[in-house]
């Protein structure tokens, strides 16, 4: 008898009248559990009824504990007939069972009914008394914690990240036709209700045990889907990466902004390391105290990925790729290290990577469903891996057992593993799976980026958020090292151009570089990242069984190739070389299929400029042909220079100059602090000088939109024509919009309090009979544009603002019907960036890039400094009083800066003297920049309103809410809801009724986190929204599943959690006032 | 592009107040476009018609599904299905409860029930509000009428408790739901010239004085057992009303009024000599119209009898707004220096408010 459930049933408020004679009710209340059941005394003629009730107590299993969600009924008493319902409350109560989420769920829930809706609230009070703590775990993992963030959450710090877990439930499905049947469709929507909870539940304890058996505590990036399949029954899977989570105590906020001074590990380390057992703190007092002041000349070396000169390797050459490639083993022996061990030396290294490969090979899949992960986790991209396979639902041998779905999906990730191998990569990052299905036919995808991990962070005891980079080995700088490739050059896995890194010129990176992650807070960009989609429609032909999925297979690869090429000119014409969280999404449908690919396209500094895009025409000969094409090459020039402008990316040019005496400064840093013999210098300084000419060559081209670099289109036939045009069509986004569909936004880190979640589906009906590729590209195009344009408009009070983690999901729900749902959260955002800079701990992931970035236009002023100086003389009107803080942060980089030029005084004098310069170009750049628009509005914005009762929770698809800190989560929220109507057109149609779904969603997830005792929703995500219609019978129905973190979080200078009525949900809706 | 579905929804309701009051002045879909359209929203943000129309849709909706909750503003702060800031709340409801004068002074004084509801369509064509907004404004004054009707205590403070209007607002549903019980003839040709708020501040006059309510605060002890009512007026005072006319039938006394008033006015104005000679018309006029209202007729009659007595013939004979002022205080004041002149109390409460009702009615 492991535990106690109680409940109390205390009042209702605003029922609905079930008695027309007497416009009451009389309404009771029943409270299940399992199989138990209490009931509330009648409360005679009222629509606000007080049960008042005693504790129901319900003696049970854990097990049952985390399966079973409590069912509140409410029902109208009827003396001479069957009591009517008039709705149900299900209370997962998971959250209880774990002592560091919530101790007591109380609060209003709306009460629902598949028919009619919210009919009213109820006020619940439920509470859970576990025994025999120790000896618990056997059938059931309480205590488990999950979350649905990608990323390890806040206000934790990772001690072990033990890797993927993967957990399938079947379970026939209570209604699979539901406008066939005969039964009451309300009967079978609620047992399919209740039957989708329990199987979540129960997938949730079954992958809690797994967590438990492999040590850990946690589950993080929790992703769990429903399978509809329709007769083969109903499929409720999910997968995540178990973590062995420590809370940070709550004085001390996790710092997210450990990049104050990425460069500050120490430069030893990363050789003399030889710790085989991660546990031993070999470089403990090394650590703390270079958390202290930093040692730039220690800092420098790191920057650089030299290999430490005492390494047994070779030398300093010009790196010793060629002959570790010898040594490299070919990526389909399974090893695939060699491309990655050639850019670093030294058998240590060697030694280290092997082990966390066969560390990491030992696991059966070495996959990470997260996004972001803690500075050094994430050593080397190499590129998005995906895979699908088409499986015949009606060829599952035995439907109600998972066996068949198991073996489906396993053979996907072994595909995944092996393309992760093939480029030299020994784990999977940014993991996820989905499915579409089509009557029998059904599509399973995975993707992922291929990775090589830090070694560290699979052993125990050695990971820790906080000073993890200083602990590490640090094979490269973090603004860059991802961008290296991890394959080997002489045996690239795919054609792609090679260069030297732009930024620490040492190593080889691609031309471009498209991932399925977050972009690392630590990377360095230029300018500011766009979404960028790629959207696609195929028919085929109406078919069955084999035929079916033999056509859909085929079709598959095309799909893939032509996505990747929209995607790869797209990116080229906003002048960006990289893609984050890129999303492939096929959909299947009766006559066509869907592709839709989105991501957010980034210029990395450590990257080539992209070429322009060229148009050749195949018969070069017409002269009328000849004349279009030159026009439609300067539409495509000008839209680049357009997007070059309106996404800021300006590469530095003279960076160009500069990298190389930088580079020549840490080298001779190097020398000189760690003393060994390098014996020639000003060669090596040469050497890099010849990059970076080379490099120089690169921006010209750029500007002219190259000739040898440029990407060729052909116009051969009408297609091309219209594939131009479609390309040139993606209308840009107006003045004072950004959007991404990542989790924050590259060159955005400022961000104010406005907040606003939404959700918009739309289905268009596609009447042609006889329509075309062309004709369906270009609706289905129109479809996704006209949406995004809705938002501009919808949300233009914001400005400026961010539309993140713009989320699209497409579906094929009838033969002629194209379905498009969107989830993102548009956030403002200050407009000026230097301002906020200042701020010493920024609240976003993004705060520790603006360090990041800071290097560059540093380097910049320098040469520049001419240039620079000269707005101080503009500044003497600006007021003091807006400048302390900047004035603050100045006077620690002159410090910074001053140590620097200390230690480089012995080098040469020259530089040293340009550094000052240089400090002073900053500061007075930081000075001339006025105190922003933005700000005084969040100031205005941040007036309190009192009077409502209800408790504002604020729901964000990101881990985070700007200008708040998270001080606990207090569970996941999973929820699945079905609602049906008979009353179509009386609802104001499929619009009215979805509308009104969607809001009362919103209202339950909201009371659901309210009643834990929280104030917001994290990584909030709409799984499924199933819209199935009927309008000639005047019937809809509708399922939706969300999931979501619960949190508390309070304002970033409040210490104390704010209490239950805060304001700070209003915050951004006057914020949404200001301009209307 | 026409959708077959296309739906919106924040976590926090996003509503346009321009969008809003498009709706409330009852203008179709369609026609919102287009008025948006002249507006010149599209520039702001490089829309299309297309964007306007799916915005002003969803708008639309949200509107429609928040139009139950407003029907009991109450709810509105306490449901959980929308996430709606207090101050839009306020918003929300304050325009959703602000009426048309033009509107509300056709059915001023008139039964708020289904036969006047049916004339709806004739009201909205003659004043140019749209019907469905004739019918927005009709609901809302009945709605507020039941709930009120029944209520004890002071009217405005009950109207603004259930219906968390703004004071001034409800100070002027006050007016309508006073004017509706009491039925007051407003529609009359000579009326016309009246405004609603002219009507508006009278119905705040008889409301504060010549009320149950009005004759004092409820006794702090026994509050409950204060059982007044602000809607109708106290009997007992009309009935203490007949007593004036002794000012009329005592010929000493109407003399003596007279002379008292005139040596007051002697010289202060121009009108002096049309005031001496219609001072016992006027007198009899005023005195008469508190005579006669213990009959629930006459009540009805009360504007239009101090319209066709007293205002019309001080217009012909060309009184200024400050002849008036001047000759009705010392009218009023002359009456306390009469001697045997025993209903002093009455008098001021009579007069007081014929006196401000007289000044707002006095304007073309």
């Amino acid at each position: 008898m492991p535990g106690k459930l109680k409940a109390k049933i205390v009042a209702g408020r605003h029922l609905p009248v079930m008695d027309r004679a007497s416009d009451l009710t009389d309404a009771f209340v029943e409270v299940k559990f399992g199989n138990t059941t209490f009931k509330t005394d009648v409360c005679h003629k009222s629509l606000n009824p007080q049960w008042n009730s005693e504790w129901f107590k319900f003696e049970v299993d854990d097990e049952d504990l985390q399966d079973e969600p409590l069912q509140v009924t409410v029902l109208d008493h009827d003396t001479y007939s069957a009591n009517d319902a008039i709705g149900k409350v299900y209370i997962d109560i998971d959250p209880l069972l774990c002592s560091e989420a919530a101790s007591v769920i109380s609060g209003w829930f709306p009460i629902y009914d598949t028919i009619h809706g919210i009919r009213g609230e109820i006020n619940v009070l439920v509470k859970v008394e576990l025994f025999n703590d120790l000896n618990r775990f056997r059938q059931s993992s309480c205590g488990v914690k999950f979350f649905c963030t990608t990323s390890i959450p806040r206000c934790y710090r990772a001690v072990m990240v033990h890797g993927f877990v993967e957990e399938l439930v079947v379970n026939e499905d209570p209604e699979y036709q539901w406008i066939d049947r005969i039964r009451t469709p309300r009967a079978s929507n609620e047992a399919r209700q209740r039957l989708i909870s329990l199987m979540s539940g129960e997938l949730q304890r079954k992958i809690g045990l797994k967590v438990l058996e492999m040590g850990g505590n946690a589950v993080v990036g929790y992703l769990q889907c429903f399978d509809l399949e329709g007769e083969s029954g109903l499929v409720v899977r999910a997968i995540g990466t178990a973590c062995t989570l420590d809370k940070l105590s709550s004085g001390s906020a996790p710092n997210t902004n450990t990049h104050m001074h990425p460069n500050t590990a120490p430069a030893s380390n990363a050789c003399n390391s030889p710790s085989k057992d991660g546990k031993e703190p070999v470089f403990g007092e090394d650590l703390t105290s270079s958390s202290g002041p930093p040692t730039p000349f220690r800092a420098l070396p790191t920057t650089s990925s030299s290999p430490p000169p005492f390494s047994p390797s070779k030398p300093c050459s010009r790196q010793s790729s060629s002959s570790d490639t010898d040594l490299s083993l070919t990526p389909k022996t399974g090893m695939g290290s060699g491309g990655s061990v050639g850019k670093e030396a030294g058998p240590l290294k060697t030694l280290l990577r092997q082990q966390t490969q066969t560390a990491l090979e030992q696991r059966e899949f070495p996959f990470f469903t997260l996004t972001s992960f803690p500075p050094g986790f994430l050593v080397h991209v190499g590129g998005v891996v995906s895979a699908r396979s088409v499986k015949l639902l009606d060829r599952i041998h035995n439907p109600d057992e998972p066996e068949t779905r198991d073996a489906w999906w396993e053979e996907i990730r072994q595909e995944i593993k092996s393309h992760a191998k093939a480029l030299g990569c020994h784990a999977v990052v940014g993991y996820s799976e989905s499915t579409s299905i089509c009557e029998e036919v059904c599509i399973l995808s995975a993707s992922g980026t291929a990775a090589i991990l830090n070694p560290r962070y699979m052993r125990e005891g050695c990971l820790d958020i906080g000073i993890t980079d200083h602990r590490f080995e640090e094979p490269s700088p973090p603004s860059c090292g991802f961008c290296h490739i991890p394959y080997d050059e002489l045996n690239m896995p795919f054609p792609a151009q090679l260069t030297y890194c732009y930024l620490c010129r040492r190593q080889k990176v691609p031309d471009v570089l498209f991932t399925t992650i977050d972009l690392p807070p630590e990377a360095a960009v230029t300018g500011k990242g766009c979404l960028i989609q790629a959207r696609l429609c195929r028919l085929k032909k109406k078919a069955q069984g084999e035929v079916n999925a033999t056509a859909i297979s085929n079709l598959l690869p095309f799909m893939e190739y032509e996505l990747h090429t929209q995607l790869m000119n797209k990116l080229k014409l906003r002048s960006m070389n990289s893609l984050f969280g890129l999303h492939i999404q096929i959909s299947v449908g009766e006559n066509m299929l869907l592709g839709l690919a989105s991501a957010t396209g980034v210029y990395l500094t450590a990257l080539p400029a992209p070429g322009g895009i060229q148009i050749a025409g195949k018969t070069p000969g017409e002269l009328s042909n000849e004349h279009h094409i030159l026009t439609i090459q300067k539409r495509i020039n000008d839209t680049i220079a357009k997007n070059k402008e309106l996404y800021q990316i300006n590469p530095p040019k003279l960076f160009a100059l500069d990298p190389e005496v930088f580079c020549g400064i840490n080298m001779e840093l190097t020398e000189e602090v760690v003393g060994s013999p390098i014996p020639e210098p000003r060669q090596r300084s040469r050497l890099f000088r010849s990059h970076s000419e080379s490099s120089d060559e690169v921006s010209e081209l750029d500007l002219s939109h190259g000739k040898k670099d440029a990407f060729v289109l052909e116009i051969d036939d009408t297609d091309a024509v219209e594939d131009i045009h479609s390309l040139l069509t993606d209308a840009p986004t107006p003045t004072g919009f950004y959007s991404c569909n990542t989790e924050i936004m590259p060159g955005i880190n400022n961000w104010t309090s406005g907040v606003q979640m939404f959700t918009s589906v739309r289905v268009f009906r596609l009447s042609n009979a006889n329509l075309t590729n062309q004709g369906l590209n270009k609706i289905f195009t129109d479809l996704c544009e006209n949406l995004l344009k809705s938002f501009y408009f919808k949300l233009r009070s914001m400005i400026p603002c961010c539309l993140c983690q713009l989320n699209f999901t497409v579906a094929v729900p009838e033969e002629e019907l194209i379905q498009v749902t969107v989830t993102a959260v548009a956030m403002t955002f200050d407009k000026d960036q230097t301002q906020e800079k200042t701020a010493d701990k920024p609240p976003t992931k993004g705060g520790s890039e603006t360090e990041e970035q800071l290097q560059f236009p540093l380097e910049l002023c320098a040469d520049s400094s001419s240039a620079n100086c000269q707005p101080t003389s503009k500044i003497s009107g600006v007021p003091e009083s807006t400048n302390v803080s900047s004035r603050d942060r100045c006077s620690t980089w002159l410090e910074l800066l001053r140590l620097k030029a200390h230690t480089m005084r012995r080098g040469s004098v020259k530089t040293s003297r340009r550094t000052q310069s240089l400090a002073h170009s900053v500061s007075s750049l930081e000075r001339c920049s006025p105190l922003p628009e933005g700000r005084s509005r969040s100031l205005r914005s941040s007036r309190s309103f009192g009077g409502s009762s209800v408790t504002v929770v604020k729901m964000t698809p990101l881990s985070f809410l700007p200008g708040t800190r998270i001080i606990k989560y207090l569970g996941i929220i999973n929820m699945f809801f079905i609602r049906e109507t008979t009353s179509l057109r009386e609802e104001g149609g499929v619009s009215g009724f979805l509308h009104t779904f969607i809001a009362e969603v919103f209202s339950m997830v909201r009371a659901h986190v309210a009643a834990l005792g929280g104030n917001a929703v994290v990584s909030y995500s709409m799984k499924e929204c199933m819209l199935m219609e009927n309008p000639n019978k005047n019937q809809a129905q509708c399922l939706i599943n969300v999931s979501g973190d619960a949190v508390i979080c309070v304002r970033e200078t409040d210490q104390e959690p704010t209490p239950s009525t805060t304001n700070i949900g209003h915050t951004s809706a006057s914020a949404t006032d200001e301009a209307t | 592009m026409t959708m077959e579905l296309d739906v919106f929804v924040g976590n926090t309701t996003i509503m346009d107040e321009e969008v809003y009051q498009l709706w409330l002045d009852g203008y179709t879909v369609n026609d919102a476009v287009k008025v948006r359209m002249d507006g010149g929203v599209m520039e702001e943000c490089e829309a299309s018609a297309d964007v306007l129309l799916s915005d002003t849709m969803d708008q639309y909706r949200t509107f429609q599904m928040c139009e139950r909750l407003l029907h009991s503003p109450s709810k509105l702060g306490n449901q959980l299905l929308f996430q709606i800031p207090p101050h839009r709340q306020a918003m929300l409801i304050e325009r959703y409860y602000t009426f048309d004068d033009a509107f509300v002074r056709e059915v001023l004084g008139k039964k708020l029930s289904k036969g006047t509801k049916k004339d709806l369509d004739d009201i909205g064509a003659k004043t140019g509000v749209t019907l469905k907004s004739c019918r927005r404004q009709f609901d809302n004054f009945k709605r507020v009428f039941k709930v009120v009707e029944e209520l004890k205590g002071p009217l405005v403070e009950n109207i603004r408790h259930h219906f968390l209007l703004s004071d001034k607002l409800a100070r002027d549903y006050a007016a309508i739901v006073f004017f509706a019980n009491n039925r007051f003839e407003t529609g009359k040709r000579k009326l016309q010239y009246l405004t609603f708020q002219d009507f508006a501040f009278c119905a705040g006059q008889l409301i504060s004085n010549w009320t149950v309510g009005a004759v004092g605060e409820p006794s702090v002890l026994f509050p409950s057992f204060v059982c007044y009512m602000d809607v109708d007026l106290d009997k007992e005072f009309l009935q203490e009303l007949k007593e004036l006319k002794v000012l009329i039938t005592d010929k000493d006394l109407l003399d003596q009024h007279k002379s008292l008033v005139c040596t007051a006015l002697r010289g202060k104005t121009k009108a002096f000599n049309e005031m001496e000679t219609n001072f016992k018309n006027l007198s009899r006029g005023l005195v008469n119209i508190a005579a006669k209202l213990t009959n629930t007729k006459d009540v009805r009659d009360f504007f239009i009898d101090l319209v066709e007595k007293f205002i019309e013939p001080c217009r012909s004979d060309r009184w200024t707004a400050a002849d008036i002022r001047l000759y009705l205080t010392h009218y009023n004041n002359s009456a306390h220096i009469l001697d045997t002149f025993k209903h002093q109390v009455v008098w001021d409460r009579y007069m007081g408010v014929v006196k401000s009702c007289i000044f707002k009615m006095y304007h073309d």
